[in-house]
C-alpha cells in the first residue's frame, strides 16, 4: 500500500519536474489567436480583404463621389455606356451608376448587418429561454413562433413595411421579424443539447444560478454556430433587402439601393444589360465575402481545432 | 421546524454529523413508470470523516448524492420524505436561492467524468475563477488571480497552466482541476462521485492520494461513491453498502473489511474481487441481475439472489440491527442473533411528502 502511495507521488512530482522544464505557458490575447488562426485560411482572408476595400469604398463614398452625382439626372447621359467619366455608365434617368452602387451599398449594407444583429439578439435571446426554462415558457414561445412562421416571409415584411411606411428604422424592424424565428430554433435546439451536458450540470452543482449558466456555459458554446449563421444571415438579407426594393418596397427614392437599381435596370436591360451587370456584381461579390469571412470565424473561434 | 432543528442538534451533540440523512426515499416518477432509486436509508458523515457509498450500478449511489444538493432531474425527481441535515441546517427547507450559496461553496462535488465535467470553451483558470467569484463576490481581480494560482497549485498543476483550455491537459489533469473548482472555496463537505471511474489505474492511484491528501489538509468531510472497494479501504473511515436503494449494511471500514458478521451481499461483493493469492480459475460472481426498481420484492430486495435465503426474506423487510457500536446489518440472517440490538430508526414525521422543486 505505501509503496503504491510512493510511486503515485513519486509519479505526481516527475510528471510536475517534466512540466518545470517546458516554457511558460502563456495565452496570447483573445483576439491575437483568433486572428492567428484565421489567417490561415486563405479563402478567409481573400474575402475579407475585399470586404475592407468595399467599406473603405463605401466609408468614403462621398469623397469618390459626392451623394449628388448619384442623383442627379442628366438628360444627356441616358444609358450612357461606361466610359472613362462614368467607369459604370449610366442608368435610364442619366444618374452615374457607380456613384449610385456606392452610395446604395451604404444603405444595404448598414440596413443588413444591424438587422442581423437586431434579429440574433431578439431570437438568441427567446431560444434559450425557451430551451433553457422548458415546460410552459418553451410551449408559449414555440407555439407563437409557428404562428409567425406560417406566414410567408415576403408577405409579412411586406405588411409591415406598408403598415408602418417605408424608412430606414421600419425596414429593420420588418427585416428583423422576418429572421428572428431561424435563430429561435437554432438557438434553442442547441440550449436543449448544451444544457445536458455535465459541465452544465456541474455549473449548477457549484451553485450557478440560471443567468450565469446560459450567459457563461451555454452561449459561448453556441456561439460557433450562432457565428456561421449570422454571417450566413447577413448575405441572406442583402439580398432579401433588394427583392424588397426590387418590390417597391425598399427605401423610397431617389435614394440609391441594389434591388431598387436592379427593378429599375430590369426594364431598359435590352439595351443597357451594364446597368442589371454592376448591381447584382455587387450584391454577389458582398454576399460571397461575407460568407468566406464566416467561415473562417467559425473555425478560428472554435478552441477545439486550436493546435 | 425550530423545534425539529433544536431536537436534531441534541442528537448532534453526541456524535456531531456534519450531514445527517434520515429516513431519504427518492422515486423518479414518468408517465409510464415509478422508479424507486433511494428507500428510506439512513446516512451520517462525521466532521473531517469519509463515507464510503458502495454498491453496483443503480442501487441509488449517484440520487443519493445528488438529493444533498437538491440536483435531482426536476421534472422527474422527487424527494418522498425523509430530511437533510447539513451542519443542522435542513436542506429540503432551503430555498432555491439558499442552495446556491451552499452548492460549491459549502458541499461542492466532483462528477465521474472529466471530460465532459469541465467547459470546453472557457480556460482552465476562468472556470476556477468563476467559482471563486461566485461566493466570493467582495474579493478583486488580483485576489481571485493568486487564488486560482494557489488552487491549482495545490492539485499539482503549474498555476502558469491556468490560461489553457480543457483540451489541453490530459484526463487525469482534468480530474485535478475538476477537484481544484471542487475545492476553491474550501467546502465542508466533498461529494465525489466516482471520481476515478473514468481514470486508468496508474492515474486513479495519483488522483486519490491526491484528494486524501487535500482531505487531510482543509479537514473537508468527504462522500466518496464507488464501486471499487480497493478505493474504500485506502481512502474511507466509514463505508456504507447500498444494494437496490438500501443501505443493507454499514458500520466502519474495520467493521466491513474485518468485522465477523456480513450481511450476504457484503460476502458476494468481496468474493467477487479477484485474489492475487488465491488460485482459483473464475471469480466468484453474484449471481443474477438487481431487481427491478420499478417493481421491488415486499421482503428483502436481496433475496430473489441471496444464498441464504429464507423464507421469512422473500416476505417481509428486516429490521435494522446494530452489533457492537457501529455495524448496522440489514438482514434476517441475524434476527436471533443476541448480539445485536434491533435499531427502531424513529420514523420522521410526515409532512405529505416534499417535492424538490
Amino acid at each position: 500500500m505505501d509503496e503504491l502511495k510512493n510511486t503515485a507521488a513519486q509519479a505526481a512530482g516527475a510528471a510536475v519536474a517534466a512540466e518545470d522544464e517546458v516554457v511558460t505557458f502563456k495565452r496570447p490575447s483573445q483576439a491575437k489567436e483568433i486572428w492567428r488562426r484565421f489567417r490561415k485560411n486563405r479563402g478567409s482572408m481573400i474575402g475579407l480583404i475585399i470586404l475592407i476595400i468595399i467599406f473603405l469604398l463605401l466609408i468614403f463614398a462621398e469623397f469618390i463621389s459626392p451623394y449628388e452625382i448619384a442623383i442627379k439626372q442628366i438628360p444627356e447621359n441616358i444609358l450612357a455606356k461606361p466610359s472613362a467619366q462614368h467607369p459604370f455608365g449610366c442608368d435610364a434617368y442619366g444618374r452615374d451608376v457607380l456613384s449610385r452602387i456606392l452610395h446604395g451599398g451604404r444603405v444595404s449594407l448598414a440596413i443588413a448587418l444591424i438587422a442581423t444583429m437586431t434579429s440574433c439578439i431578439v431570437g438568441s435571446t427567446l431560444g434559450a429561454i425557451a430551451g433553457y426554462f422548458g415546460k410552459w415558457i418553451d410551449s408559449i414561445i414555440m407555439r407563437a413562433l409557428d404562428i409567425f412562421m406560417s406566414v410567408p416571409d415576403i408577405l409579412f415584411t411586406m405588411t409591415v413595411v406598408v403598415a408602418l411606411g417605408a424608412n430606414f428604422v421600419n425596414l429593420l424592424i420588418a427585416l428583423t421579424l422576418a429572421y428572428f424565428t431561424n435563430y429561435v430554433r437554432l438557438v434553442r435546439s442547441q440550449v436543449l443539447n448544451l444544457s445536458e451536458q455535465e459541465y452544465v450540470e456541474a455549473a449548477r452543482a457549484g451553485g450557478s444560478g440560471n443567468a450565469r449558466i446560459i450567459l457563461s456555459h451555454i452561449i459561448p458554446n453556441a456561439m460557433g454556430v450562432i457565428i456561421v449563421n449570422v454571417t450566413l444571415n447577413v448575405a441572406k438579407i442583402i439580398i432579401y433587402e433588394s427583392t424588397l426594393s426590387f418590390l417597391g418596397l425598399g427605401m423610397p427614392p431617389p435614394q440609391p439601393e441594389w434591388g431598387l437599381m436592379l427593378s429599375e435596370a430590369r426594364e431598359v436591360m435590352r439595351k443597357a444589360p451594364f446597368l442589371l451587370f454592376f448591381p447584382a456584381a455587387a450584391i454577389v461579390i458582398c454576399a460571397c465575402c461575407i460568407n468566406l469571412v464566416g467561415d473562417g470565424l467559425r473555425d478560428a473561434l472554435d478552441p477545439h481545432l486550436k493546435s | 421546524m425550530s423545534d425539529n432543528i433544536t431536537e436534531v442538534k441534541e442528537e448532534v451533540t453526541t456524535a456531531a454529523p456534519l450531514l445527517s440523512i434520515k429516513d431519504l426515499k427518492v422515486t423518479y416518477r414518468t408517465d409510464l413508470e415509478v422508479v424507486e432509486a433511494v428507500n428510506d436509508i439512513y446516512l451520517e458523515i462525521g466532521k473531517g470523516k469519509t463515507l464510503g457509498l458502495v454498491g453496483e450500478t443503480g442501487a441509488g449511489k449517484t440520487t443519493t448524492a445528488l438529493s444533498i444538493l437538491r440536483l435531482l432531474p426536476n421534472r422527474t425527481g422527487f424527494i418522498d420524505k425523509g430530511e437533510i441535515f447539513f451542519d443542522g441546517e435542513s436542506i429540503l427547507d432551503m430555498t432555491e436561492h439558499q442552495m446556491q450559496h451552499v452548492r460549491g461553496n459549502r458541499i461542492s462535488m466532483v462528477f465521474q467524468d472529466p471530460m465532459t465535467a469541465l467547459n470546453p470553451v472557457l480556460t482552465v483558470g476562468d472556470q476556477i475563477a468563476e467559482a471563486i467569484k461566485l461566493h466570493n463576490p467582495h474579493l478583486s481581480a488580483a485576489e481571485v488571480d493568486q487564488k486560482v494560482e494557489d488552487t491549482l497549485q495545490m492539485v499539482g498543476i503549474l498555476p502558469q497552466r491556468k490560461v489553457e483550455y480543457p483540451h489541453q491537459f490530459s484526463g487525469g489533469m482534468k480530474q485535478r482541476v475538476v477537484i481544484a473548482i471542487a475545492l476553491c472555496c474550501e467546502p465542508e463537505l466533498l461529494i465525489a462521485d466516482e471520481p476515478t471511474t473514468a481514470l486508468d489505474v496508474t492515474i486513479q492511484a495519483q488522483v486519490l492520494s491526491m484528494m486524501r491528501d487535500l482531505r487531510d489538509r482543509l479537514g473537508t468531510s468527504m462522500l466518496l461513491i464507488t464501486h471499487d472497494l480497493g478505493i474504500v479501504a485506502q481512502t474511507c473511515d466509514d463505508v456504507a453498502v447500498m444494494y437496490a436503494g438500501e443501505i443493507i449494511e454499514s458500520g466502519t471500514t474495520k467493521d466491513i473489511f474485518l468485522g465477523g458478521r456480513h450481511h450476504p451481499y457484503t460476502v458476494g461483493l468481496f468474493d467477487s474481487i479477484p485474489d492475487l493469492e488465491s488460485k482459483s480459475a473464475r471469480l466468484n460472481p453474484i449471481p443474477g441481475l438487481m431487481p427491478d426498481p420499478t417493481d421491488l420484492p415486499p421482503g428483502c430486495p436481496f433475496a430473489p439472489r441471496c444464498r441464504e435465503c429464507m423464507d421469512i426474506c422473500r416476505e417481509k423487510r428486516p429490521e435494522t440491527k446494530l452489533f457492537g457500536e457501529t455495524h448496522r446489518i440489514r438482514c434476517h440472517k441475524f434476527d436471533q442473533d443476541a448480539a445485536g440490538t434491533v435499531v427502531t430508526d424513529e420514523p420522521v414525521e410526515e409532512e405529505g411528502g416534499k417535492q424538490d422543486e
